[in-house]
């Protein structure tokens, strides 16, 4: 299977190791992964604040980028959505819809991919820890991918899974959000934080990049000893226990 | 703008509502219970998902044809002897209610819960001509006797008030002296409220929904208080938003049970009255004289347009009482009598974006609303298509922000310029940067880094890994 890997502007830039880990999962999967290098951002700053006609020169380039891919498989559910968006954007009807549309079918999110097309659900990982997962809202609520990370998690040997209070609660990143409502946000942020360190959990996980630079960031100003991943760095975790 | 209330700066709400620590802690317990509550009931039912559906369908062929049930219901408040009155303005819904009060030489009025009434400020235009105006509904009426505190909710309009609070209102305006017990608290009030249904002169009501097919109107309460309100007075007013029309009784069934399950988690609420017309000859009791204030106030201009599924809205607050902003702002920093994320679409469009131009970037547009509706309102899309219109139509972004979108529009549509831009990111940031932390940013970011440290950029971007990994062909290993 020949996936064409879609790492994200915050993957690019600032969670390189949940990406690398993301392209040697899926090759330990089987898969053949290439980086079409053409790839930028998927336009989501710019859509969520209203700049509809910058989103649709990105939306295109990104068509462009992509289309000619077997599949396209990305690290954060938040992104994959917006590609799935794209469909709205361009005139009904139009070429440009068109191509957005089959785009939208061949794209999927990391975990999203692994256990609904490749049908798998153990991937052989093991990772010695207590951790507890935050959903994010674009992914669940959005792409419509609830189990999926959990089904995952829960075959990894020698993780512990906790249950995270309020799980469906937003971290209060939500793009611009975080600095244009930053107080709000910051209010947000520390109930998300006060949840985690309620489970004692020494790990959090996510599979969305910007959440975890927000609870991360959070985290990290309260000194806190928590470790914050990405989902695909412990599914690609295959040390002896 | 009669619906706005408070300050009249959205920063300075925002603040007030943030140290309001009992407020705070109030709307949290409050939340999680109705979280919880609307979520067991909707289990319940079993098929959640097909009712939302159905109500979604409902209200959205209402809309469409709402020229054509309006007619139909006032023809049928006519035949049953009732008068109709079509208010495009709340100036002209108020002159007219004024007009029957004074007709009627109304001294005292009973209402009960009504959003619009508070749309309009129907009170104070009554309070204007000597009229006394008694609110029945418990929480309305605790918000009065406090001086016209602001409701902050539009199902439980005291929900930023705990039970404490409650009992110094009550001591300190009516010389309460028991409990905090909310039932101590409720018998009091039930008590004092007696007395003025028995002497009120007038009757107001809102109207949850009217059936449009035999000219009825249906109140949904769980203290009895709006049967009260139309049952002693001799005449009594309805005062409805004019989307708030059902075709008939089924269609009334079902909204209905979507309504109280998504507010309160309840099956039914206590009390589900449907009045229709005044008093007939064979009947015992209810109003002599029977009056319909149907209010436009700005939403026929919604009607075709792109927010026309706001007017979908059936007011149960379920988007509100999961809305994490809300949570942490409360009701008053909206500014607007329609709070959470249905306020922040709906209070731009029946006022305009200069009263309300950040109550649509008052979301992290997580969605919990859109999940939550019972009739399916996307409402995050709404807040995301209101962005647009502040961007694209009224042109009421900042040059700052333009020049950014602008910037980031070029950016990433050239693959070139986004590489180099990346691959300079990591050495721009080094003078803000230690231990690959930003922890004071520049420019926009110090609003990031006010609470959270910002990661600097990686020296080897992932891009660069993948390529140097596949000319050194350790993929193939």
């Amino acid at each position: 299977m020949k996936i064409s890997f879609f790492v994200t502007c915050l993957g690019d830039m600032f969670y390189v190791n949940a990406g690398k880990a993301a392209v040697e999962l899926l090759e330990h999967l089987g898969c053949e992964v290439d980086f079409p290098k053409a790839q930028t951002c998927c336009g989501q700053p710019a859509y969520n604040s209203g700049y509809h006609k910058e989103t649709l020169e990105v939306a295109k380039h990104l068509v462009e980028t992509f289309e000619d891919a077997e599949y396209v498989v990305g690290i954060s559910g938040s992104c994959v959505y917006m590609i799935h968006e794209y469909v709205h954007l361009f005139e009904e009807g139009s070429e440009w819809q068109k191509r957005a549309s089959k785009l939208k079918d061949k794209t999927y999110e990391l975990t999203q991919f692994i256990v609904d097309v490749l049908d798998v659900e153990d991937v052989g990982a093991s990772y010695e820890g207590v951790a507890t997962y935050h959903t994010s809202c674009h992914m669940t609520r959005l792409l419509g991918v609830t189990e999926a990370p959990f089904r995952l998690l829960e075959n990894v040997k020698g993780l512990q899974m906790i249950d995270l209070p309020n799980r469906h609660d937003c971290c209060g990143f939500g793009g611009t959000f975080s600095v244009k409502m930053s107080d709000i946000s910051e209010q947000m942020v520390d109930e998300k934080v006060e949840h985690i360190e309620e489970t004692k959990a020494n790990l959090l996980l996510g599979a969305d990049g910007s959440c975890l630079m927000n609870i991360g960031g959070r985290l990290s100003r309260n000194g806190s000893s928590v470790e914050v991943k990405h989902i695909a760095e412990i599914l690609n975790s295959r040390g002896d226990l | 703008m009669p619906m706005h209330i408070g300050e009249k700066d959205f920063k300075k709400r925002v603040t007030k509502g943030l140290e309001d620590d009992f407020m705070r802690g109030a709307v949290r317990s409050a939340q999680g219970r109705l979280q919880d509550k609307r979520a067991t009931a909707a289990d319940e039912l079993g098929d959640w998902e097909d009712w939302r559906t159905l109500g979604s369908e409902i209200r959205s062929h209402t809309i469409e044809h709402l020229d054509y049930y309006l007619h139909q219901l006032s023809e049928k408040v006519a035949e049953l002897g009732g008068h109709v009155f079509f208010a495009e303005t709340g100036e002209e819904a108020n002159e007219y209610i004024q007009k029957v009060a004074t007709e009627k030489e109304a001294k005292k009025i009973a209402k009960s819960k009504s959003m619009v009434t508070e749309e309009i400020s129907m009170n104070e235009a009554l309070e204007a001509i000597g009229c006394e105006v008694i609110e029945t509904d418990l929480g309305e009426y605790i918000l009065q006797i406090d001086d016209h505190d602001p409701p902050s909710h539009i199902v439980a309009p005291a929900l930023h008030k705990n039970k404490e609070q409650i009992r110094d209102v009550f001591h300190e305006k009516l010389d309460y002296l028991k409990s905090e017990k909310p039932e101590e608290l409720a018998l009091f009030a039930r008590e004092k409220l007696r007395e003025e249904f028995l002497s009120a002169d007038l009757g107001i009501t809102g109207c949850n929904f009217a059936v449009a097919e035999s000219g009825s109107f249906a109140l949904v309460t769980n203290e009895g208080n709006a049967r009260m309100v139309s049952a002693l007075p001799k005449t009594q007013i309805t005062v409805m938003g004019m989307e708030r029309i059902v075709p008939g009784w089924e269609e009334l069934d079902i909204v209905v049970s979507l309504l109280t399950r998504a507010a309160v988690g309840q099956k039914l609420t206590s009390y589900i009255t449907a009045l229709t017309g005044p008093k007939q000859l064979e009947e015992a009791d209810g109003p002599e004289e029977f009056h319909l204030v149907i209010v436009d106030n700005g939403r026929s201009k919604i009607l075709g347009t792109e927010f026309q599924e706001a007017l979908h809205c059936i007011r149960c607050a379920a988007c509100i009482n999961v809305c994490p902003v809300y949570r942490h702002v409360g009701g008053h920093a909206y500014g607007s009598i329609y709070p959470g994320p249905i306020g922040a679409v709906l209070s731009p469009l029946l006022s305009d974006y200069d009263e309300y131009k950040e109550l649509p970037y008052a979301s992290s547009l997580c969605g919990a609303c859109t999940e939550v509706c019972p009739v399916k309102i996307p409402l995050h899309e709404q807040l995301i298509m209101h962005r647009r219109k502040i961007v694209e139509d009224e042109k009421k972004s900042t040059l700052s922000e333009r020049v950014v979108m602008r910037g980031f529009e070029q950016l990433v549509n050239s693959a070139n310029l986004y590489r180099t831009a990346t691959k300079m990111a990591p050495f721009l940031t080094t003078p803000f940067a230690k231990n690959q932390l930003i922890t004071k940013g520049p420019g926009p970011l110090k609003h990031w880094t006010h609470a959270r440290d910002f990661p600097q950029p990686a020296n080897e971007r992932f891009r660069d890994w993948f390529e140097n990994r596949q000319k050194r062909g350790e993929k193939n290993a």
